[in-house]
């Protein structure tokens, strides 16, 4: 159904965190961004589609101090407004949002840091764009930010803090669909690593290799499917067409897969990352 | 202006293993949310949180508390490669039929120091990993803590046998939580080093009663944790280990093999089934579909008490005298990614290290011999040339760069120095004798 493609060479190895790989394309321009964390660094690599050339980018997580590695970035994630793409990232020390293309910072938002380690410890994970003009990111704590983006500049406030929960997040989903209630019912918990929504139905990944889809108006199970023999890192929905992508270490030879995304909306395409490989390796269909 | 909202009103239901908090509010932005979670009240898994905002959903993955979570990887790092440490040294100190009696005082004596309690102590506390430097200097540390010498080839490659053999038991623990168990193979070995000496019993009984203590109650996702800290750590290390080669676990290129096959991890099901339900909850259809792996169910779950049978193999003994230990030095192939410095320390004495370094060299105590005739020399090499022969052809990206002490121009940093070690003094800990610390102080200084 699918085969490899050729793969897109990286600066350095993915380092082992979930949905370490985002996907960004710029139809006016015939390219593809993508992005892969490696410890405090994040690779950024722009690919066009005629596949002749790639042009690389490093960002660095923002007060890495070089002695201790409390600036390890846990994920990178564009967010796709109707007005502009932003960049963002998120660690140990605070959040920071590029520019699509990553060229510039135009915002950075530190996290409350105590001084000395504690035993909770501090970083911000879970990136989803919502609407017009929010960005929301998940914090260790269980909080949520939300973040007011403009339509340009570097002016983005920090409008709300939600904070119901103690536990930390890993990843956020949002989509357009209008007045939803949300409620819950029994469902048989296990850690979460990775959630999409798409038409209203909640897919998650889960930590038993399981991909549980829930209605998510009512929160009822629709379906289970026992995916996979080890914890799922990443899940991806190509939108238009509703294809569920999942990965771990099956198809890809001795490699324990970190990031899986689909490149474009049909589900064509799809690229995935995996620990201590440097390069992004891509599949289409057959 | 960023404002904390908390819930004016509060609805909660709980069953068997569900919890439903909702709350809504509004802002005066307009926007509306709702939030729901679901899990437990008891145990520490959640599923996901549900929110809206402005009416629409946002939804979140939640992992479980963050309590107690890579910034408590430290001490089963040093566990697990302090245990992998002593199998290659107990296998070496046979293969070079050391007797009897001095390797037994060598073992001993590095489980002890290993164990020391002030320097658990430290070890304990909640923080982030140590550098790669920092880390390797404490090992050197230990493997000089009695009679036995290594030299600095030989040095580097008891580390690199270390860390690759920890690097693939945390690559293939079947679920993060196995991790635990490792550690717990490694204490079981451990404990049977030292069965014959009741006061260093003792203290690695007392160890592995915290290590139950503080990581039983952690959850799967906490220990996933750890375990991405872990495999950051590790990351792009691919030095190639002969038993692992001979085995078929390492592949030429340094990476290590990921069967499909095998039992699945415990709690998870093999991979298969689809099943659909109704909205009343009951399963409606099932649908099977084939997966490329030959996989097949999960084993029991291993013990995580004082005693009891681990079922993971991983972290037990994989040395025997017929298994010679050896490492091929080309550990960089064509393919090999590249020395990414992560952690680069420019001046490797930054105050961080030197207190690091300062705090363990408190909590050390070295047995300094008074006959120097019984200490001896371990070659991790099969001959004294090979061991030269490697010591030169090292490839420079596979330094360790041992922090040393002496090398520095920078008055302040000197300063600080004799600062700490003014500290020692005052501390008031028992010490052999007064003077030995002070000579350990230069014979660490000296030799590093």
């Amino acid at each position: 159904m699918y085969h490899k493609e050729k793969s897109i060479q990286l600066k350095s190895s993915a380092s082992a965190l979930y949905n370490n790989l985002s996907v960004l394309r710029i139809a006016p321009r015939c390219l593809t961004y993508f992005t892969v964390v490696h410890a405090n660094v994040v690779n950024m690599v722009s690919a066009s589609w005629d596949g002749l050339n790639y042009s690389h980018r490093q960002l660095q997580s923002k007060e890495g101090n070089v002695a201790t590695s409390s600036s390890l970035i846990m994920q990178a994630a564009w967010c796709v407004l109707p007005s502009r793409d932003l960049l963002v990232l998120t660690s140990q020390k605070g959040i920071q949002m590029y520019e699509s293309d990553g060229s510039i910072m135009v915002y950075w938002h530190a996290l409350d840091t105590p001084e000395t380690p504690t035993a909770k410890a501090v970083f911000a994970r879970g990136i989803a764009a919502v609407r017009e003009k929010y960005i929301c990111v998940g914090v260790s704590s269980g909080s949520v930010l939300v973040f007011d983006v403009p339509s340009k500049g570097s002016n983005i406030t920090l409008s709300e803090v939600l904070e119901e929960h103690k536990e930390a997040i890993t990843d956020m989903a949002s989509e357009c669909s209008g007045n939803l209630v949300l409620t819950y019912s029994n469902i048989h918990i296990t850690s979460c690593s990775s959630v999409k929504l798409w038409k209203g139905t909640v897919i998650a990944g889960y930590g038993t290799g399981q991909i549980r889809l829930y209605e998510g108006v009512t929160g009822i199970l629709h379906a289970e499917v026992n995916a996979h023999a080890r914890w799922i890192y990443s899940l991806d929905i190509a939108p238009f067409t509703g294809l569920i992508e999942h990965m771990y270490n099956e198809c890809v030879t001795d490699t324990q897969i970190c990031g899986a995304k689909f490149c474009d909306g049909d589900g064509y395409a799809f690229a995935v990352t995996g620990y201590d490989l440097s390069e992004i390796i891509r599949y289409t269909q057959a | 202006m960023a404002r904390r909202i908390t819930s004016p009103s509060r609805s909660s239901t709980s069953a068997s293993d569900w919890l439903l908090l909702a709350v809504t509010w509004q802002p005066r932005e307009g926007l509306q949310t709702l939030i729901y979670s679901a899990g437990s009240s008891e145990s520490a898994d959640r599923g996901f949180l549900l929110t809206t905002c402005d009416c629409l959903p946002i939804l979140a993955a939640l992992h479980p508390s963050p309590e107690r979570m890579s910034t408590r990887t430290l001490p089963l790092l040093f566990i697990n490669l302090g245990g992998e440490m002593l199998y290659i040294l107990d296998q070496r100190l046979r293969a070079q039929n050391i007797p009897a009696d001095k390797a037994k005082k060598v073992m001993n004596d590095i489980i002890t120091t290993m164990f020391n309690k002030k320097f658990l102590e430290e070890l304990f506390k909640p923080q982030e990993l140590y550098s790669k430097k920092a880390l390797r200097t404490v090992f050197d540390r230990l493997a000089h803590a009695s009679i036995m010498r290594l030299n600095q080839a030989s040095m580097d490659k008891l580390y690199d046998l270390m860390t690759m053999a920890f690097k693939y038991q945390v690559l293939l623990c079947p679920r993060p939580k196995d991790i635990l168990l490792v550690s717990f193979n490694h204490m079981d070995a451990i404990r049977d080093f030292v069965k014959d000496t009741p006061s260093i019993l003792s203290q690695v009984d007392e160890t592995n009663k915290q290590l139950i203590e503080i990581y039983t109650p952690l959850s799967g996702g906490e220990f996933q944790l750890i375990r991405q800290t872990l495999l950051i750590f590790f990351q792009d290390m691919h030095i190639r280990v002969s038993i692992f080669l001979k085995d078929k676990v390492q592949n030429s290129n340094g990476r290590f093999v990921l069967p499909t096959s095998g039992p699945v991890p415990y709690g998870t099901h093999t991979p298969g089934l689809i099943r659909l339900f109704s909205c009343s909850g009951e399963e409606v259809r099932r649908m099977q579909f084939r997966d490329c792996g030959n996989y097949s169910a999960a084993l029991r779950e291993g013990s995580f008490e004082m005693y009891g049978d681990r079922v993971i193999k991983l972290g037990t003994n994989m040395y025997s005298v017929s298994r010679p230990v050896e490492t091929h030095m080309s550990g960089t192939s064509k393919n090999s990614s590249q020395h990414t410095k992560v952690n680069t320390t420019p001046n490797p004495l930054a105050k961080e290290e030197l207190n690091l370094l300062a705090r363990l060299m408190g909590g050390l105590e070295v047995q300094k011999s008074a006959n120097t005739d019984s200490g001896f020399r371990v070659n991790l090499f099969a001959t004294d040339e090979e061991e030269e022969e490697a010591l030169i052809s090292r490839p420079d990206e596979l330094s360790y760069e041992v922090i040393n002490i002496q090398a520095t121009k920078d008055k302040q940093t000197n300063a600080e120095l004799a600062k700490i070690m003014g500290e020692f003094g005052e501390t008031g800990e028992p010490a052999p004798s007064s003077s030995s610390k002070g000579d350990d102080l230069l014979a660490m200084m000296d030799g590093l």
